[in-house]
């Protein structure tokens, strides 16, 4: 078998027992992204000396046999707004930020240093995490490996389209309202958005600071229970991590979770929905089904539209005070022309973000000001606890929640560009999960007649990430779609 | 119609940073002697990706001052973001507790001119300090940012209009300097700008609400930003208050707080003159929100109970003490309350010394006036129980008051003890009559004028003559003693 | 309802983006149909919910008071656009007060 061609799992083993070098995988990638990505366009930066460098550094410790991190050899590829120190620039598909070279790790990056993972690039994005298209980035877009006339999803949609065109097993992605899930789903890939708290924001580039939440994405469920194994846990530098024990994924990865009761709530298969997709996902829950699980109907009132409503305040309204300090002064661009001091923020800044990071702003600033506060952002913080109740009271009744990721497969690139709105409600069934906390995941779940991938979410309670994990490898077990590859890497030697 | 009485009212902000070693959010060490831009990280430089995490110290100093201020600890505290760009503000927010603060509701009495009056507390909160902007020294069209100071922790007390004068203002201010001292929550150095003051200045246009019961009115607020000396509070408030007088005078109708709202000023301090800054149409629109990076501060009883059973003294426990069990005067107890090391020092003294009052002076005079020449504090420069030695050897007659400069310098310069300085440098009073007799009877035959006056009868001539005598002893001549003579032997 | 031209430009300038003339009414007209979406969440009776700002129930999260080194001046002003002496540059500022 091609050497990307195997899972993360069956590549640490290989690496491990000395049948694969660090060397060889890594020059499979690199030669894969050189292949692809002109593409595909998922990767803004790659440093092929450094990942050699790595690779043979790592490939002498397992020679000598030492002991060797949970990743040693595998590569991974890292979403452009996760902090790199030596080399590798991060700037957060932003104008603003082009160049900046970051002088610390972030936590998940020091971690998968820790495993021993070789980082081989860093992945495209919408700016600062805002699009569900990884169309709004100043590196341009990156396109579906599926089909790459459509959008890979977004805000994660590099690391998506990475995994899926198998340049690398594994990369990591950041979930704000979706941003893991639904490119996950767009791109036939497993993606991951852990419980907030689980993986430390340290050195994540903020956009909602109490939304964002750093997870896997790869093609198995396996390879991403590995990858979360690898970067999860407590930090002492984000507060809002959280200091709870963190379980042995794979150990428990093959345990079915019997007896199962599935939720399904009828606010995720409404007229919207793509008939394709709805059939796709409904057979995937069909097939829990026939394991023995139990459906129960379920309500989620305010789980999907008002949630997406409540979202688009309570986001904006975090990220127009996180993005406040790209001002042209401390770091990154200054715009060359400016009269004063004030005309120097704001021609630096204009110059600096694209117009959905500037929309997303002046929707946030206004939600914030002086007499729409009480309208706009507290009113939302309220919705938000109704969301949560919503899914609490599920979760009494249920394991966990299924339905579709995306309401659509992948959409034809610029399509929503023009039409803001419409963009936003590519999130309609994911934003949910980011608003209660919680975990979800969304799994590749069959294709539709013109070979886009789809994806089935599944939620469940906060810090359950292991039962999330079980419960998706039990479809996984009954199906053959991680199998699949993209016809672009069909030449692939 | 006669004018209207206005009577001022004033509420103080007031920020003082906080006896940390290190920021309120990172790690960095707060210095203020560093080359700039020296003590930074990722955090307080405001980079991407950071995230603040509370001192624990720091909460823990604010609640200690807060329960100084008699405020109540609210039993939930949270983070707030203040938004508004400034260079010296990386992030372009501060961190801040805008509507759940870790104090409220106490108060402080200040003493002035030996009357008391009561400043309510409206809140205690904790923030962090911006760093500091400044014009560049090139003569170039640039200011330049130092963020070393960017992220101390700030700890700001918000009193009730309750300030009645210029003068009071400046209590108050000394009053919470002191206090602060006293519970080592900050040093408060002026000059490094540990405190600065924000006083909110207004007057109330009649007494209380008026005939036809409606409710009082003001002139509009004038804020004045960050005064940093009492001097200068004392000042820009005087100057203000004046201004609102004569603002109102020329417009009885027009300049009220209801008309224009409260301005934000700034205060010259060599022309002595405040300036416009920011009128209320300018005013910032600061869109608070939940710091969504901390998590809230929820005090646990037991901490809280804790923090108050090992609270230090107080300067209001520590003046009654002084008052009540050495009988000082209210001169004396303000000036030795003033700093806490001083009023230890002064109580161990007192402890020992057998007159209060010959003790106090001693620590007044000779012993301040080496804190201040060598600017260090009074207990790294004596031991109270050489002070104390002094004292009774002052009160019992043998020394004389005359020497205890000179003692004082040795205790200083050798490091020897008061009595051996005594005895060593032979400095007890002589009160041997034999020795005496023979030099007043030199005094009376050198001075035969002096003499004759005493010996008719005028009295301030024995003042030249004891002066004469302790001269010719080396300052040693007990004057008592010598007088005795004299008049046994003029008058006898 | 939705925002005005007017609106539009005073939340920019709060947010300190400049915008061109015709940006103006194209980010009226954007938000103005966001806004109109987001208005939906009035529908819903929120008396009595108390805001949910903190996502998980965690307290009391502090750090010892432990100086620890943080970044050398040269890389703490290496990413400026304009730095010397030690010291970050920006065009000349005349104290509006506005530092807290
Ligand atoms: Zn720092």
């Amino acid at each position: 078998m091609a050497i990307l061609d195997q899972t993360a799992c069956q590549m640490r083993d290989a690496l491990r027992r000395r049948d694969l070098t660090a060397a060889d995988a890594a020059e499979a990638s690199l030669a894969a992204i050189e292949r692809l990505d002109p593409t595909v366009a998922a990767f803004v930066a790659t440093d092929a000396c450094a990942v050699r460098r790595r690779a043979a550094e790592i490939d002498a410790r397992l020679d000598a046999g030492g002991p060797v991190g949970l990743l040693a050899g595998v590569p991974v590829a890292v979403k452009d707004n996760m902090c790199t120190a030596d080399g590798l620039p991060t700037s957060c598909g932003s104008r603003i930020l082009d160049g900046w070279r970051a002088p610390y790790n972030a936590h998940v990056v020091e971690r998968l240093l820790a495993a021993d993972a070789v980082i081989v690039g860093k992945t495209n994005m919408d700016e600062f995490a805002m699009g569900s298209s990884t169309e709004h980035s100043c590196f341009g877009p990156t396109h579906n490996p599926w089909d790459t006339a459509t959008v890979p999803g977004g805000s994660s949609g590099g690391s998506a389209a990475a995994v899926a065109a198998r340049m690398v097993p594994l990369a990591l992605g950041s979930d704000t309202g979706g941003s893991i899930r639904q490119p996950g789903s767009l791109c036939g890939v497993v993606g991951m958005k852990p419980t907030y708290g689980r993986v430390s924001r340290y050195g994540l580039v903020a956009f909602a600071s109490s939304l964002d939440q750093i997870g896997p994405l790869a093609r198995t469920v396996g390879d991403a229970a590995l990858l979360l194994q690898a970067v999860a846990g407590h930090d002492a530098r984000d507060s809002t991590s959280v200091n709870e024990p963190v379980p042995d994924y794979l150990a428990v990865l093959d345990e079915p979770v019997a007896p199962l009761r599935i939720g399904v709530p009828k606010e995720f298969f409404t007229e919207g929905l793509d008939p394709e997709v709805e059939r796709l996902v409904r057979e995937a829950i069909g097939v829990y089904e026939r394991l023995g699980a139990k459906l129960v109907e379920i309500d989620l009132p305010h789980a999907t539209d008002y949630a997406i409503a409540t979202y688009y305040i309570v986001a904006p309204s975090e990220a127009s005070s996180n993005l406040a300090r790209y001002d042209g002064v401390h770091y990154g661009y200054r715009a060359p022309e400016h009269a004063d001091m004030i005309d120097m923020y704001m021609r630096s800044r204009s110059e600096g973000f694209g117009d959905e990071v500037k929309r997303r702003i002046m929707l946030g600033t206004f939600a914030l000001s002086s007499g729409y506060y009480d309208a706009y952002y507290k009113k939302a913080l309220r919705v938000r606890r109704l969301v949560r109740r919503d899914f609490d009271e599920a979760f009494e009744k249920v394991d966990c929640i299924m339905g579709p990721t995306s309401a659509t497969p992948a959409f034809p690139l610029g399509e929503r560009l023009e039409n803001p709105l419409a963009m936003y409600l590519s999130d309609l069934f994911t934003v949910g999960a980011n608003m209660a906390a919680i975990a979800g995941i969304s799994i590749p779940c069959g294709f539709t007649g013109a070979g886009l991938p789809v994806g089935l979410q599944i939620l469940t309670g906060v810090f359950t990430e292991d039962r999330l994990l079980r419960i998706s490898r039990m479809y996984e077990r009954q199906t053959d779609w991680t199998s699949r590859r993209p016809a672009i890497c069909e030449a692939s030697a | 119609m006669s004018a209207p009485d206005l009577i001022t009212t004033i509420g103080m902000e007031v920020h003082l940073h906080l006896a940390t070693r290190t920021k309120m959010f990172c790690p960095c060490e707060v210095r203020y002697d560093a080359p700039p831009n020296s003590c930074v990280c990722p955090v307080c430089l405001g980079m991407p990706g950071v995230l603040p995490v509370m001192n624990g110290r720091a909460v823990e100093l604010a609640v200690r001052m807060a329960i100084g201020l008699g405020c109540t600890i609210p039993a939930f505290a949270k983070w707030d973001r203040k938004h508004y760009y400034y260079p010296d503000l990386p992030k372009n927010y501060q961190i801040s507790e805008y509507d759940e603060p870790l104090g409220l509701g106490g108060h402080l009495d200040v003493e002035l001119d030996g009357e008391t009056f009561r400043v309510g507390i409206t809140r205690v909160h904790l923030e962090e300090d911006a760093g500091k902007l400044m014009h560049a020294e090139d003569g170039s069209n640039v200011s330049v940012v130092d963020l070393n100071r960017t992220g101390t922790p700030l700890l700001e007390v918000v009193s009730e209009p309750d300030i009645q004068s210029a003068a009071q203002a400046r209590a108050y201010g000394e009053a919470l300097r002191q206090l602060a001292v006293y519970l080592g929550v900050g040093h408060c150095n002026m000059q490094l700008g540990q405190m600065r003051f924000e006083p909110n200045i207004s007057l109330k246009i009649g007494d209380g609400p008026d005939g036809s019961g409606g409710q009082p009115r003001y002139t509009p607020i004038t804020e004045i930003k960050n005064l940093n000396s009492f001097r200068s509070v004392e000042r820009a408030c005087a100057f203000e208050i004046a201004r609102h007088r004569d603002e109102f005078a020329a417009d009885p109708a027009g300049y009220t707080l209801e008309n224009q709202g409260k301005s934000t000023r700034g205060w010259n301090d060599d022309r002595g003159v405040s300036f416009l800054m920011r009128s209320k149409e300018e005013a910032h629109d600061y869109r608070y929100f939940p710091e969504p990076d901390l998590v809230p501060f929820v005090p646990a009883p037991e901490w809280v109970d804790k923090i108050r059973a090992d609270m230090p003294e107080t300067p209001s426990q520590k003046r009654y003490k002084l008052v009540t069990t050495y009988r000082l005067s209210p001169y004396e107890v303000d000036v030795l309350v003033s700093d806490p090391d001083l009023s230890d020092f002064s109580e161990e003294v007192l402890r020992n010394a057998q007159d209060s009052s010959t003790a106090a002076g001693l620590i007044m005079t000779e012993g301040l006036r080496f804190v201040n020449e060598r600017d260090k504090p009074i207990s790294k420069l004596f031991k109270p129980g050489d002070v104390a030695a002094v004292s009774d050897m002052i009160f019992s007659g043998e020394i004389s008051r005359s020497v205890a400069p000179h003692v004082f310098v040795q205790l200083v310069e050798t490091g020897k003890s008061a009595a051996d300085i005594v005895r060593d440098e032979n400095l007890a009073q002589t009160s041997d009559e034999g020795e005496l007799e023979r030099v007043v009877d030199e005094v009376i035959r050198e001075n035969p004028g002096p003499a004759q006056d005493f010996a008719e009868g005028k009295d301030k001539a024995v003042g030249r003559l004891i002066g004469m005598a302790k001269q010719k002893t080396g300052g040693k001549a007990n004057p008592n003693v010598v007088r005795e003579i004299l008049i046994r032997k003029l008058r006898g | 309802m939705g925002l005005s031209k007017r609106e539009v430009l005073h939340v920019a300038h709060l947010g300190r983006i400049h915008l061109a003339d015709d940006e103006v009414e194209k980010f009226a007209d954007q938000l103005s149909t966001i806004v109109d979406y987001v208005n939906q969440l009035s529908e819903l009776d929120t008396e009595g919910v108390e805001p949910l700002a903190h996502a998980l129930p965690i307290h009391n999260v502090l750090r010892p008071d432990e100086p620890r080194p943080g970044l050398s001046t040269d890389q703490a002003l290496g990413g400026a656009p304009d730095a010397a002496d030690g010291f970050f540059r920006v065009p000349r500022v005349i104290d509006d007060g506005s530092s807290a």
